[in-house]
């Protein structure tokens, strides 16, 4: 049979631990962070280095087989779901920090390597990796670059592409591509652009330079509540238009609120329609200038109360409530649907009046927390899978939801991926032209369309109905990650 | 006009004439020369105008043939800007040709590149599609990011038409400072500074002399100069505005039988005692060196050993030089690439590499 050759010349690719071919070595890497979807692979290979990626990516080629990579498999759309009949690339044993520069700013690392490792390595040096995804304990930097992972930091520091330098990465014909540089400009397209948040399609990342920062002295919160929702909206419209960039700027509404305070007691004002949680970092001078502009701004902006961490301790229990906002979702209801929409922040106070709207019509309830510097919207739809048509009413919810962050400019998502979940709303947020034009983009990198197959970009003939993260009885893979 | 412009794309590509796009010409002197010119023009300067503004979303959105300057004032009267610093060259460069060479300024180590400032884009395909990618939100994961794929790209994929960018605040004050520094002692020192937690936007070393620009918080920049020490000079502000213009040193720093060399580097890169420069920005990611044509050789030798570029930018003579050509996979992927977007090869065909 075809697939046994296949199999024997994968196999000569890798040393003996770096195949995977029994069904239960393969029930590991059926799904990712999204579990509603399964699919056994036909093989998972895992290569130790860039000359044995080459080597599979040449085998799969010449057998026309097709390849899912994956990191940590931490992602919640769906990217590194195994295709039916292709092989899952793991790049979990190429983990490596080859390399911190202190004195140029940045560590050259494989693409297992862990988020938060990267930091960790360079903290020795006062410098630090800024992107900062909730799931960065586990999830790998080769992930983060196939997403273009985002995190609490994005608005002052940028999302991961803002935070490249450079990759090393091979076509699905074996070719080695190196993209960016620690040069400033590069001859020729910038590729690192469009490998970046290609998910998988364009081509397998085994090397990647990122950028390090030098670690800001300083951080303080500002736990600031509001009487509706509008006026938390306004008093972030005030921060910016006051030329203030918070570091992290995070805003829940009240079921939000009430929901994590008894989970966690953070001290949340349960009164409050809304609350804003409001960092500034940098020196101390910066800090304290920050912090005294910032605090002004909300009070003018009709905050009720207002409270400034006064140490590092109370500074993270701050945060440990907007963190424990999933888990807390969790308690409220058997089940519920995370969305991951993008929206024009004056469009807040609008959007959740439709939110709730929607909900009312749905018979179902929506807590929304949001990263209000950067317009991210997670609401999650609590429901019941076991009640009747719950889940079949959740589902319209969730598209009915991103359709309105479309309708008001925003996007189908901020930073959780395409993958196979949002692959349908694809065709909300773009037009047929544009389909076409990701889909010939594609072929320049994979002629033989074999990296990560049926994801990220939908054929023109799928655009039809919608998928959703499904939760049950707060059963999120990785659940000990916060995710926020 | 848009309707005009599809026209004349899919007309080319139907009868396979190239056309050489066209914004506000200011650098068209700095170009690669096209294949087969001279071309019809494809001109997108008449194409301006301020699309919206919300200062509060910290987002513009504007036609691609706007000359800068005038996006600059929008946003100066916001006490907003755009945080790459790119030139206005006479207030001839438009939004789009900044966007299509990546052209930035004095900020572009601190505050980041073209690039990071693009959130979505709109575009003309080579089959005449009027194309949208990305949007007017910070974040935005949904599809190839085409947007900043388009972003340094020179006209070879397609003809921006719109362009919607992240704008940043002002800061609330800057201060610059001066120093008497070596070429050597002064990257050592801008690589040691860019480590620190200090508010560094700008950098510039030419003649034993650097310029530094300190900006945010007045408390902050106080900090920072007494950490720092150096002169303070009087008259920053004019300073950074007239180097951000000046695009390489100015040409009476350069002798008679000299070519003049744009170099990036990785900014760390120790100088060569050989080969020294005449200027320094970014932090030393950015360098520029007046060169004899018969050294052109050894200066390509140490850039590529460095994992820099060397970029030919004003030659003596039109004798050849060398360069330093992309590898074969790389050019055939351009190729690939340019394709997808411009099937027939109409746009600005050869500004890149050979057939890209």
């Amino acid at each position: 049979m075809p697939n046994s050759q296949f199999l024997s010349d994968l196999a000569a690719t890798v040393d003996a631990q770096g195949l995977l071919t029994s069904a239960e070595q393969l029930r590991v890497y059926e799904c990712d962070g999204l579990a509603a979807y399964r699919q056994l692979p036909l093989a998972v290979v895992l290569p130790t280095t860039e000359q044995q990626v080459i080597a599979v990516l040449r085998c799969c080629h010449r057998h026309q087989v097709a390849v899912v990579a994956r990191g940590s498999g931490t992602g919640l759309s769906g990217g590194a779901l195994p295709v039916e009949g292709g092989i899952v690339l793991s790049l979990t044993r190429m983990n490596a920090i080859l390399n911190i520069n202190p004195l140029g700013r940045s560590a050259r690392v494989q693409p297992g390597v862990r988020n938060a490792a990267i930091s960790e390595a360079a903290a020795s040096h006062g410098l630090y990796y800024a992107p900062d995804p909730s799931s960065q304990i586990a999830c790998s930097i080769g992930g983060n670059v196939a997403e273009n992972a985002g995190g609490v930091h994005c608005l002052k520091y940028g999302l991961t592409v803002n935070n490249l330098l450079a990759v090393r990465a091979i076509t699905s014909e074996g070719e080695l591509l190196i993209a960016g540089g620690e040069a400033p400009d590069q001859p020729g397209l910038d590729l690192l652009m469009a490998l970046t948040g290609s998910e998988g399609l364009l081509a397998v990342i085994t090397e990647i330079t990122v950028r390090l920062l030098p670690k800001p002295q300083v951080a303080q919160v500002i736990l600031a509540a509001f009487p509706t929702v509008g006026a938390a909206g306004t008093a972030v419209a005030n921060l910016i238009g006051q030329g203030i960039i918070p570091a992290g700027l995070e805003l829940m509404d009240q079921a939000t609120t009430r929901a994590v305070e008894s989970f966690v007691q953070a001290g949340y004002p349960t009164d409050a329609a809304a609350i804003l949680l409001c960092e500034a970092d940098g020196t101390a001078e910066e800090v304290r200038a920050d912090i005294e502009a910032m605090s002004q701004v909300l009070r003018e902006a009709g905050a009720t109360a207002l409270r400034v961490s006064c140490s590092e301790a109370e500074r993270l229990t701050f945060w440990a409530g907007r963190k424990a906002a999933f888990p807390a979702a969790a308690k409220l209801a058997p089940d519920y649907y995370c969305m991951d929409g993008t929206i024009p922040r004056h469009r807040l106070a609008e959007v959740l009046d439709g939110i709730a709207g929607l909900a009312a019509e749905h018979g179902l309830a929506c807590i929304n927390v949001f990263h209000a510097g950067d317009g991210n919207l997670h609401p999650l739809i609590l429901f019941d899978a076991n009640e009747g048509d719950q889940l079949h009413r959740a589902e319209a919810l969730g598209a009915r939801i991103l359709e309105l962050c479309v309708a008001v400019g925003g996007a189908i998502t901020g930073e959780h991926g395409v993958g196979l979940e949002k692959i349908n709303q694809m065709c909300v947020q773009f037009g047929e032209a544009e389909l076409r034009q990701f889909q010939a983009l594609k072929a320049a990198f994979d002629p033989a369309l074999l990296l990560n197959p049926g994801k990220a970009i939908p054929s023109l003939h799928r655009c039809a109905e919608y998928g959703r993260m499904h939760v049950h009885q707060g059963q999120l893979p990785f659940s000990n990650l916060p995710r926020f | 006009m848009l309707k005009t412009l599809q026209q004349q794309i899919a007309d080319a590509t139907a009868s396979a004439r190239p056309l050489q796009i066209r914004g506000g010409g200011s650098k068209a002197a700095w170009l690669r020369p096209l294949a087969g010119e001279p071309l019809a023009s494809l001109d997108i300067g008449g194409w301006r105008g301020i699309v919206d503004y919300a200062p509060t979303e910290l987002v513009i959105t504007v036609k691609a043939g706007t000359p800068l300057a005038e996006l600059y004032a929008v946003l100066a009267a916001e006490r907003q800007m755009l945080a790459c610093e790119s030139p206005c060259l006479n207030a001839q460069a438009t939004v789009g040709g900044t966007l299509a060479t990546a052209w930035a300024g004095p900020r572009r180590p601190y505050a980041g590149g073209v690039r990071d400032q693009v959130l979505g884009i709109s575009m003309i395909n080579g089959n005449g599609e009027l194309l949208r990618f990305g949007g007017r939100v910070m974040k935005n994961v949904a599809g190839f990011d085409v947007s900043r794929l388009m972003v340094g790209s020179h006209g070879s994929l397609g003809l921006i038409v719109e362009a919607s960018l992240k704008v940043w605040p002002c800061p609330a004050a800057e201060l610059t400072l001066q120093f008497e520094m070596h070429e050597a002692d002064a990257i050592l020192q801008l690589n040691r500074w860019a480590g620190l937690p200090l508010p560094l936007s700008a950098s510039h070393w030419r003649s034993g002399v650097l310029h530094i620009r300190l900006s945010g918080a007045e408390a902050a920049i106080q900090a920072a100069r007494r950490q720092l020490g150096g002169e303070v000079c009087q008259d920053g502000a004019r300073l950074w505005q007239t180097l951000s213009e000046e695009i390489g040193p100015p040409a009476s720093h350069l002798n008679a039988n000299q070519d003049l060399w744009r170099l990036s580097l990785p900014p760390h890169t120790p100088p060569w005692p050989e080969l020294p420069c005449m200027q320094v920005e970014w932090g030393g990611g950015l360098r520029w060196l007046g060169l004899r044509p018969d050294q052109s050789h050894r200066l390509i030798t140490l850039a590529s050993a460095a994992n820099g570029h060397a970029r030919l930018w004003q030659a003596t003579d039109s004798g050849p030089r060398p360069g330093q050509p992309p590898s074969a996979a790389s050019l055939a992927l351009h190729r690939r690439i340019k394709s997808a977007f411009d099937p027939a090869g109409i746009f600005n065909p050869g500004i890149l590499f050979e057939g890209v």
